[in-house]
This record gives C-alpha cells, sequence and structure tokens, in this order.
C-alpha cells in the first residue's frame, strides 16, 4: 500500500502543478516584436510587379481574407495587420523587402513569401534572424529541411513528389512505355524532372527516351511537340505553366499524337488551360491535385465552394473565380490562421514556429475530399497528399486514393 | 563619307560633351558629402544601413556605366551581365573555394575587364543604337548562360547561391551591416577617386575626344579602337566590383537577380543623376532604389504606372538629372553671394 500511497500522492502533485502551470500560462501572455494585445503583424512578399505579377493574386486574396477574419471579431481578439510588399520577383529586392519588414515594420513572422529563388534569397537570414518564414509559396522540394533551416516551413505538396506519383502509376501500368518530356527550363521544370527520373529508378535511362525545353521567352512550344513525336513515344509528361500547357494540348490534338498525357498539377485549372486547348483535345489527361478547381462544375453546390463564393462576393469581388490562384490564397489564409489561434496568447515566434509543426489533420477548406495539412517536428511539408484524375467531359474524375509522395529536401 | 557623318552627328545628339571640370564635385562639396556618409551609420537601424550599402552599390555601377558612356560615349544596356559575372566570380570564390571576401573583389575586378574588353572588340564595329541592342542582346543572354547545365556545379544553377556574410575583422564593434557598409564605403571612395583622376588623365581625354568626335580624335593620334575597348573593359570592371559587393551584401545570387531590368535600372539612374557627371550616379540609384518603394506606397496595383508617371516628371523637369539641379543650385548660390 505504501507504493500505491506515493503514487497517489505523485499523481496529486502532478496534478496541482498542471492546473497551476496551466493557469499561470493562460494568465500570462507572452509576445514577441510584431503581437501585441489588439494586433498580429504579419508581413508578406508578393511579385505584384514583373514577370510573376499573375501570382500576386495570392497575395490580394490573402489580404482580403485576413480583412474577413479582422471583421468578425479578429483572432483571439487580436486584428490581423497584413503588410504585403512588392519585390517583382526579383531576388535582392526581396532580400530588402524581407529586411523592411522584419527590421522596420517589425513583424512577428513572414507568411507565404512567393517564388523559389526569392525564398532562397532571405532563408538564411530569417534564420538567423529567428524570424518565422511561414508556409512559403512555392513547390520547390527544398523548404521541408527541419533540421537546417528550423524557421522555415513550405505549404504545398512539392514537384518531386507529384513527379513521383506519376512515376509509380507509370510503372504500374505501363512498364514499357517510352516516355517523352517537356519542361520549363528553371528550378520548377527541372524539380520535376528530377522526382520523374528519381522514380523510375534504374529504369529510367531506358524509358524516357526524350526531354525537350523551353523558355518562357518563347512565344509557342509548338515545334518541341513536333520533334518529340518524332520520337515514338508514347507516353508524354507535361510540364508546363497554364499557357504552354494549353498550346501542348492543342498541338498535340492538331498533329495527331496521342499518348498517354500526364500533366502537372500547375496548369490543372480548367478555365485557364483546358477550356482554351478545347475539350475535345483534351480527353484522358491524367494529373492531380489536392483542392477544388472552382470552373469545374462538381463542385458547383459544394459548400466549402459556396463559402469561398460568399467571401468572394463580400471582401474581394473583383476577383476573377477562373483563376486558381484565388482559390490557393483563400486555403493557406486558413492555415495561418489556424496557427495564429493555436497560438493563443503565447505569441511568441517559437511558438508559432512549434504550433506551425505540430498540424494534425487540419482541413482547410477548399481541399479535396481527404486530403489533410499534417506537420511534425521532422515533417515541414505541410500538404503531402494528391489524388490523381484524369479529364472526361468538361471536368476531371478524380481516380484511386488520396496518394502521398512525401520527399523531404 | 555621309555614313561617318551620319555617326558623328549621332554621337553628338546623344551624349552631350561635358567638359572634364564639370564632371566632379568641388573639393568642400566632396568633405561635406563624405563626413554625411561616414557619421550617418551610427545613428540609424541596421536595416537603413543595408539600404545605404545597396545604395553605394548601385552607385557604383552607375558610375561605372558614367565612364562608359558619359565619358567615352558608348552606349550599354548590357551592365546587368558584367554585373552578374562580378557577383557570381564572389559567390562562387566564397563558398566553393573558401577565398577570403576582401579578395575576391580585384579578381572579379580583372575577370570582368577580362570580359568587357573582349566584348568591346566586335563592339567597336557598332554605335550608338546598334551598340545598345548588341549590349541588350548581352544581358538578356546572362540570366540562361548561368543556368547551363555544365556550370551548375558551380553556380547552382537557377537555385543560385546563398553567400555568406563576413563579420567586422579584428573584433570591431560593429554589427555585419555596419562593417559592411564602411568596407563598401572606402571601396566606393578608391573607384571614385580612381575614376576621376582617370577622366582627367591622358586616357580620359582621349575618351572624351572619341566621345566628342571619333574622327577628329583619330586625326589627332588617339587610338580609337584601342581607348573604345579599354572604356568597356574599365566599365565592366567596376560593374564587376559593384556586383561582388552586391552578392555580399545580399548574400544571396542566383540567375533572376541579374535581368534586363537591372540594366534598364542602372541605365535610368545614370540618365537620372545626369549623364556624364560622376557625383550623379548616387543620385541617379538613390532614384532606383528608393522611387520604386514610395510608387508602392501610392498604389500597389499601379507601382509600376507610378513610377512610370515620376519617372517622367523628372526627365520633363530637369532633362539633365541632377547636375541640372546642382548647377541651378550652385548658381543661385553664386547670385546670392554677389548680393
Amino acid at each position: 500500500m505504501p507504493a500505491m500511497h506515493v503514487r497517489l500522492g505523485a499523481l496529486a502533485a502532478a496534478l496541482a502543478l498542471a492546473v497551476a502551470f496551466s493557469t499561470a500560462a493562460s494568465a500570462q501572455k507572452k509576445y514577441d516584436t510584431g503581437a501585441s494585445d489588439t494586433e498580429i503583424k504579419i508581413g508578406n512578399i508578393m511579385p505584384y510587379s514583373g514577370p510573376a505579377s499573375a501570382y500576386g493574386v495570392i497575395g490580394k486574396t490573402e489580404e482580403a481574407y485576413f480583412r474577413k477574419i479582422n471583421a468578425e471579431g479578429g483572432i483571439n481578439g487580436r486584428k490581423i495587420n497584413f503588410i504585403s510588399y512588392d519585390d517583382a520577383y526579383s531576388p535582392p529586392k526581396t532580400v530588402e523587402q524581407a529586411r523592411k519588414l522584419v527590421e522596420s515594420d517589425e513583424v512577428l513572422l513572414i507568411f507565404q513569401s512567393l517564388g523559389t529563388p526569392s525564398n532562397s534569397a532571405i532563408q538564411k537570414y530569417m534564420n538567423s534572424k529567428k524570424v518565422p518564414q511561414l508556409f512559403v509559396a512555392t513547390g520547390a522540394t527544398k523548404w521541408n529541411d527541419s533540421q537546417n533551416f528550423p524557421w522555415t516551413i513550405g505549404w504545398q505538396p512539392n514537384y518531386q513528389s507529384e513527379a513521383r506519383i506519376y512515376a509509380k502509376y507509370i510503372l504500374q501500368n505501363k512498364p514499357n512505355a517510352k516516355i517523352a518530356i517537356l519542361y520549363q527550363n528553371d528550378d520548377y521544370g527541372k524539380d520535376y524532372l528530377k522526382g520523374m527520373k528519381e522514380g523510375l529508378g534504374a529504369k529510367a535511362v531506358s524509358m524516357i527516351v526524350a526531354e525537350e525545353s523551353y523558355e518562357t521567352s518563347e512565344p509557342t512550344i509548338d515545334s518541341h511537340i513536333v520533334t518529340l513525336k518524332a520520337t515514338g513515344a508514347d507516353v508524354f509528361f507535361n510540364i508546363t505553366t497554364p499557357k504552354f500547357a494549353a498550346q501542348a494540348i492543342k498541338k498535340n490534338a492538331e498533329i495527331g499524337w496521342h499518348p498517354m498525357h500526364f500533366l502537372n498539377n500547375v496548369s490543372v485549372s480548367i478555365g485557364s488551360v483546358m477550356k482554351p486547348a478545347g475539350f475535345e483535345a483534351s480527353q484522358g489527361i491524367v494529373s492531380s491535385n489536392y483542392y477544388k478547381d472552382p470552373t469545374d462544375p462538381q463542385w458547383k453546390d459544394d459548400p466549402a465552394m459556396k463559402a469561398w463564393n460568399e467571401f468572394l462576393d463580400k471582401y474581394y469581388p473583383e476577383a476573377n473565380r477562373a483563376d486558381s490562384a484565388v482559390m490557393y490564397g483563400y486555403i493557406v489564409a486558413q492555415g495561418l490562421v489556424h496557427v495564429l489561434k493555436a497560438c493563443g496568447d503565447d505569441l511568441t515566434r517559437a511558438n508559432v514556429m512549434k504550433q506551425a509543426a505540430s498540424i494534425k489533420d487540419f482541413e482547410p477548406a477548399g481541399l479535396l475530399p481527404g486530403i489533410k495539412a499534417n506537420t511534425g517536428p521532422t515533417d515541414f511539408a505541410p500538404l503531402s497528399q494528391l489524388q490523381l484524375m484524369r479529364f472526361k467531359g468538361e471536368s476531371w474524375e478524380l481516380f484511386g486514393d488520396v496518394l502521398s509522395g512525401d520527399v523531404s529536401g | 563619307m555621309s555614313a561617318a557623318e551620319d555617326v558623328v552627328a549621332e554621337g553628338h545628339q546623344a551624349v552631350e560633351a561635358v567638359p572634364k571640370r564639370a564632371m566632379t564635385l568641388g573639393t568642400g562639396t566632396s568633405l561635406v558629402v563624405l563626413a554625411a556618409l561616414i557619421i550617418m551609420p551610427v545613428f540609424v537601424k541596421n536595416f537603413i544601413i543595408f539600404q545605404m550599402t545597396m545604395l553605394l552599390i548601385y552607385g557604383l555601377a552607375v558610375l561605372a556605366l558614367n565612364i562608359l558612356t558619359g565619358g567615352s560615349g558608348q552606349f550599354s544596356l548590357g551592365q546587368s551581365a558584367f554585373y552578374a559575372v562580378g557577383a557570381y566570380t564572389t559567390a562562387v570564390l566564397m563558398e566553393h573555394f573558401n577565398v577570403n571576401y576582401a579578395l575576391t573583389l580585384p579578381i572579379a575586378g580583372v575577370v570582368c575587364f577580362g570580359f568587357g574588353f573582349l566584348f568591346g572588340q566586335p563592339a567597336l564595329r557598332l554605335s550608338g543604337v546598334y551598340l545598345a541592342l548588341a549590349t541588350f542582346a548581352l544581358a538578356t543572354a546572362m540570366p540562361q548562360l548561368l543556368k547551363l547545365n555544365f556550370l551548375e556545379h558551380w553556380t547552382g544553377g537557377v537555385q543560385g547561391l546563398v553567400v555568406t556574410k563576413p563579420d567586422a575583422p579584428f573584433g570591431l564593434p560593429m554589427s555585419q551591416d555596419m562593417w559592411l557598409y564602411y568596407f563598401s564605403l572606402a571601396v566606393v571612395i578608391a573607384i571614385y577617386i580612381f575614376s576621376v583622376n582617370l577622366l582627367r588623365s591622358r586616357s580620359g581625354r582621349a575618351f572624351m575626344a572619341i566621345r566628342d568626335n571619333e574622327i577628329a580624335a583619330s586625326a589627332m593620334g588617339v587610338d580609337v579602337a584601342l581607348y573604345k575597348t579599354l572604356a568597356f573593359g574599365v566599365s565592366a570592371a567596376i560593374t564587376g566590383i559593384a556586383g561582388s559587393l552586391g552578392a555580399i551584401a545580399v548574400q544571396f545570387v542566383a540567375p533572376d537577380s541579374y535581368t534586363i531590368t537591372l540594366a534598364i535600372s542602372l541605365f535610368l539612374g545614370m540618365v537620372v543623376g545626369g549623364v556624364g557627371w560622376l557625383p550623379g550616379s548616387i543620385v541617379g540609384a538613390a532614384f532606383i532604389i528608393f522611387v520604386p518603394n514610395m510608387a508602392e506606397g501610392i498604389s500597389k496595383g499601379l507601382s509600376g504606372a507610378v513610377f512610370g508617371v515620376l519617372l517622367f516628371l523628372v526627365i520633363y523637369l530637369v532633362p539633365h538629372g541632377a547636375r541640372q539641379v546642382a548647377i541651378l543650385g550652385q548658381q543661385l548660390v553664386g547670385r546670392l553671394r554677389k548680393n
């Protein structure tokens, strides 16, 4: 019995301690630079001008979403002050803006800075200053590296894991395929290419019969398609941005090349790719996604889509609803709100990273059914699931299970 | 003969002759500016110091263009390429070969001098807008060249290279930013003095003779081909050193940092600062760094348009840039003294 007593005593003591601790924690508000009783300052850097200005919509959507949150009373009573600067997609400018946000505006964290080169440019600075670089807006694989960069965390499924999913599918369904690849000659294109080659493993050398790259400055990629067709390939992996994706699909149909066509997730928008390319030509294309395409009729009566439309009506009426970037911004803004809510009254930078790294089965409105955000101390890739889909009629038809292809950077 | 006359006439219109004394500031003014530049960092935040460092660096790059255009009368829209070569030379030497950052500057200068001198050879056959176009091609090609596969091992390809920022030496009690500012300031002052002396020397007179009238210059015995390529080389070398400093200050190099936009910005800086007026380089650099921020403050969606309007106003009101403002100021002071 004495043992029991000791245990009970210990339990009681532990309980008392826990109670004391939790009340102390809830009573004591902790703040770092950028947070106060009334306000949380969030920094953001977007290419509102320059070559990638089409993505500026993401920043505008996020700003609108935080206006909605503020109008509804803010986060635990605090208003979000969203300070968004333009870097024109130029890395030196990103560094300048990041330093302005951290040292002059004194934000709590930088959220959703966009672009791989721009984020690479500030990663070291952010980590040496110990300021969270939260949910970066890029699909590069390198952001999932909690070991070396504990203050940088990614957001969307990365390009390499997506390519691996296609590779797995090819190996299962068409093991003797002859693969032709068209990719954009930059970090994004090469990341996909790498994922595909690693996914195919030792068979990559024999299966990939052609690789063509194009520059974004080229007016059309028709000649590349003709070259690829001439190789006699029966699988086509299309790593192109929307404008070029539409051209490629159209050209394929024109010259009568009908390989098994894999299209990267970057260009799955029905409004800006499939429709301009022609629904006829788009039949049977395989791709993958993690959020609902607002132009896809199958989600017309979906509650998440309705909420999204209501939000846009009220806070961002001029938004182009066919632009998937608007949906992207809507989802990731919910991610930030989720993390800040979880922080409670402990709005320190360390706690922001801690909460960002302990997301469990979070499902922001707009994700495909079954896809959840999850993070852990060594898993800095919140979204890493995708679902395969095939284009049929005028919309994407999801098939198979939700797949995961985690790759750490 | 008519073709040659055309070229000469074109040269006249494009770059106005600036007498060499009018290219610099008086001693008194120089000392005041210098004192301000030295004292300032003590009073401001690190972020402002960083911006001032960038100001000095872009100022240096604009100065280099000023020597080329204001001095020898040749146009270049390709300065971003030389800037990139300098930046990458420093980044690769520092990160792959562990060379001390200060040593990479002269190396970058020499590499860029060679690069500029070589590029000057074909450029000899071109003048005016044609030369501008040729250099434009260089600037457009550079980011893609940096992405080439066989260079990727060193340049890091599209991902770029991260550069380590140096600490202040000898245990000096100052932040990295402040140290880098003073380091850049020392380099800029040294190059500024070199440039002023260059333009006052025999070579400088040769540059200006070529700018003012190529045929007359060659009649006087100036080796036109040599001095034209030399101007390109010197300009490229200084731009390269600016690029090196830029890489250290920004701590990152990537092909996207050195696009044609940078070249156009530098060109803009030169025009706003006053073509051929060396101190104007800093004013021009201030314009290309701070005015886009101001424009963004006025309207986020239309920042480009606002910037355009501001630029238009400057060109319309003071077509000779900061130099004109300085001359006006000087005249005003002179008149006050007389009274």
